[in-house]
């Protein structure tokens, strides 16, 4: 098991949470996806940061350049300032990572949307 | 090798009068057959590929007396049986010429290395069958039947094959074809094979063997596999209008049959796409017949426990006067490789070129079907929309114009345990190096390369210009390999402008889209269920 918390710049995710924290906080936290071998759950919560942060456990040791290389590519394709992403991993590939992190940010945005 | 001649035949057969009865003979029986037909030096062919085997008549070969049965020449589709290695470990073989060894793939590389055989080469099945008919006429061939009447005529029913063509090379060619089937009745549903083409029946002391090889559980089928499946049909399938395919086997191509009454539905696409097949009858493919998406499929073989369904739907596939399907490989061989304007299948492994292999170090499989498949049908002459698109977008100023097929792979960017599905350099140099062979064995060249999906998006191969550009156009959907971490961002981006690359989005994709909800079936029951009952599956895929 491995663990690491990674925090990265990314465009403001639609209602800036640093500038308005209250209306980030009030779109309620995601959960997506499952916990099994080649899978992964990611919780998306509000953070009072215009940042993007992730906070990586993971089953696969080493594969520490990797996940740099797919979260630095998430932050850049979705505007995810403001948002924490905890990541339960059982050893999945960059494809699904990066999948899942996709599904989980339009779940948020959708909830917020509600 | 014995002079081939009429006398020849005549004179082994006459060997045979203490145990033949016209044309048939009893199973216990068999060894001394073989001992007394079969000659040092002689080419010999025992029926199977990755479907059907003449399992038994291969075990009777791997008991006969190797003094007499010897300096064999197999020449055979398949080496998947442990009586085919068998047969060569007893000292019995001396020379080898194959087109995919499957399960015995260690084996035989080990053997090899040890010098035990020479190997003559690793063909695809079409130019083994070619072959049969130029250099590689068998002697003598075993093949496997359903059933034979007392007369000899045989009939192999759904899983037809290859036993027409390895018949026909061997019969008229002086050579004695023996027959074993699971059962001798008094009338036969239909004749496959006449009698006076073959030399000795005998009854299996049990059906042949045959592998579902072409059954995927929808419930294996993963979201990416998913998304994959939504780039092809709308990248690919929906952009050139593509009606006329063959699919690889696996959970990639799996997952697009299952999305056609579904997501290409909802695109409009039913009529348009995918109406006429050259395909084995894939159970996933059955929601798409359901839904009428499925004009014709003509089968290399068949699949175990779809024969009830594939005789329920005499509209879709190739029936006999008796309602069962008759398959034949060679056939659907020509057909894939002149008929069909696409193929789509997956690999192990993609150099920057985009040459694809399935060679790993150690395991010699060989070929199949996939590289006649998966190549560009050089000696095509008519035009399909889809074809005369694919060669004009690559086409030069002042060249001839000529059409193209379109020749694609899908493949997730890592395998599992991380291991890179994009390399610098393709395992098959190593296997080429270790085992002596002339070549190294790629399934699919990249010259014939038009289209590469992957989970990051889908690559118009053959949109490029030059050498430079299709590497960094493979290099563009290889995700986070190290070969996709060493592209050039900058080439990238201006591929994607270009419309070479198209990434999920730049196809009106939402990734978050990619849901198992699209899957027409989601398990073996839901295809029991679409099938009206009529699809048997074996009990392997069976978990309720």
């Amino acid at each position: 098991m491995e663990t690491f918390t990674l925090s990265l710049p990314s465009a403001l995710a639609a209602t800036a949470p640093a500038t308005s924290p209250t209306a980030a906080s009030a779109a309620p936290d995601v959960i997506c996806g499952i916990v099994a071998s080649g899978n992964l759950e990611i919780l998306v919560e509000p953070q009072g940061s215009s940042t993007c942060t992730f906070e990586i456990h993971t089953a696969a040791e080493g594969f520490r350049e990797t996940w740099d290389a797919v979260l630095a590519d998430f932050v850049q394709r979705h505007p995810a300032g403001g948002l924490r992403f905890t990541l339960n991993d059982v050893g999945s590939t960059p494809a699904v990572v990066a999948l899942r992190l996709a599904q989980a940010h339009e779940l948020w945005l959708r909830g917020r949307a509600a | 090798m014995s002079k081939l001649t009429m006398n020849d035949r005549e004179h082994r057969l006459a060997r045979l009068s203490a145990f033949r009865q016209g044309r048939i003979v009893p199973a216990e029986r068999m060894v001394e057959v073989l001992n007394a037909l079969i000659e040092p030096g002689d080419r010999v062919c025992v029926e199977g590929n990755n479907q059907k085997q003449a399992d038994w008549l291969a075990e009777c070969l791997a008991q006969t007396n190797p003094d007499q049965v010897r300096q064999l020449h197999l020449v055979q589709s398949v080496l998947a049986l442990p009586e085919h290695l068998d047969i060569i470990e007893r000292g019995q073989v001396e020379r080898l010429d194959f087109s995919f060894s499957g399960p015995q793939a260690g084996r035989l590389a080990r053997l090899l290395e040890g010098g035990k055989i020479q190997l003559g080469a690793i063909h695809t099945y079409l130019e083994l069958f070619a072959r049969y008919f130029v250099d590689l006429t068998p002697k003598v061939a075993l093949v496997a039947a359903q059933m034979a009447d007392r007369e000899g005529n045989l009939y192999t029913g759904p899983n037809t094959e290859d036993t027409p063509a390895i018949v026909e090379a061997t019969a008229f060619r002086n050579g004695i074809v023996i027959a074993q089937v699971n059962q001798i009745v008094d009338r036969l549903p239909r004749v496959d094979i006449p009698a006076d083409w073959v030399h000795v029946v005998a009854e299996a002391p049990r059906p042949h063997y045959v592998e579902p090889l072409f059954t995927r559980d929808p419930a294996l089928i993963t979201e990416v596999q998913v998304l994959m499946a939504m780039i092809a049909i709308k990248g690919l399938y929906a952009e050139y209008g593509i009606r006329r395919l063959n699919h690889g086997i696996g959970f990639d191509t799996a997952a697009i049959e299952l999305l056609l009454p579904t997501y290409a539905a909802s695109l409009g696409l039913k009529g348009k796409i995918c109406t006429h097949w050259a395909l084995n009858p894939h159970p996933t493919l059955i929601p798409a017949i359901e839904a009428g998406f499925v004009e014709s499929v003509h089968c290399f073989g068949s699949e175990v426990g779809m024969e009830d369904y594939v005789a329920a739907h005499p509209d879709v596939f190739f029936l006999g006067p008796d309602g069962s399907l008759r398959s034949n490989r060679a056939f659907c061989q020509a057909a894939g490789h002149y008929a069909c304007d696409l193929f789509i299948g997956s690999t192990l492994q993609m150099d920057l070129q985009g040459n694809s292999s399935t060679a790993t170090r150690g395991r010699i499989t060989g070929f199949g079907g996939a590289p006649n498949m998966g190549a560009d049908a050089r000696g095509r002459r008519h035009a399909s929309a889809p074809w005369l698109r694919a060669g004009a977008e690559g086409a030069r100023p002042g060249q001839m114009p000529r059409g193209r097929k379109l020749v694609a792979q899908t493949v997730e960017t890592f395998r599992e345990h991380m291991a890179p599905t994009f390399v610098e350099r393709l395992d098959a140099w190593d296997l080429a190096e270790s085992a002596g062979l002339d070549l190294p064995p790629v399934m699919i060249y990249g010259e014939d390369l038009t289209h590469l999906i992957t989970e990051e998006g889908i690559a118009h191969l053959c949109r490029c210009h030059t050498p430079e550009e299709r590497e960094q156009a493979i290099r563009g959907v290889a995700g986070f390999t190290p070969v996709g971490l060493a592209r050039d961002a900058r080439a990238v981006e201006n591929l994607r402008d270009r419309g070479i690359i198209q990434r999920p989005a730049d196809l009106g994709i939402a990734v978050s889209d990619a849901s198992r909800d699209w899957l027409a079936a989601r398990s073996i029951k839901d295809l029991v269920r679409a099938s009206g009952g009529r699809y048997h599956p074996p009990a392997q895929f069976r978990n309720w």
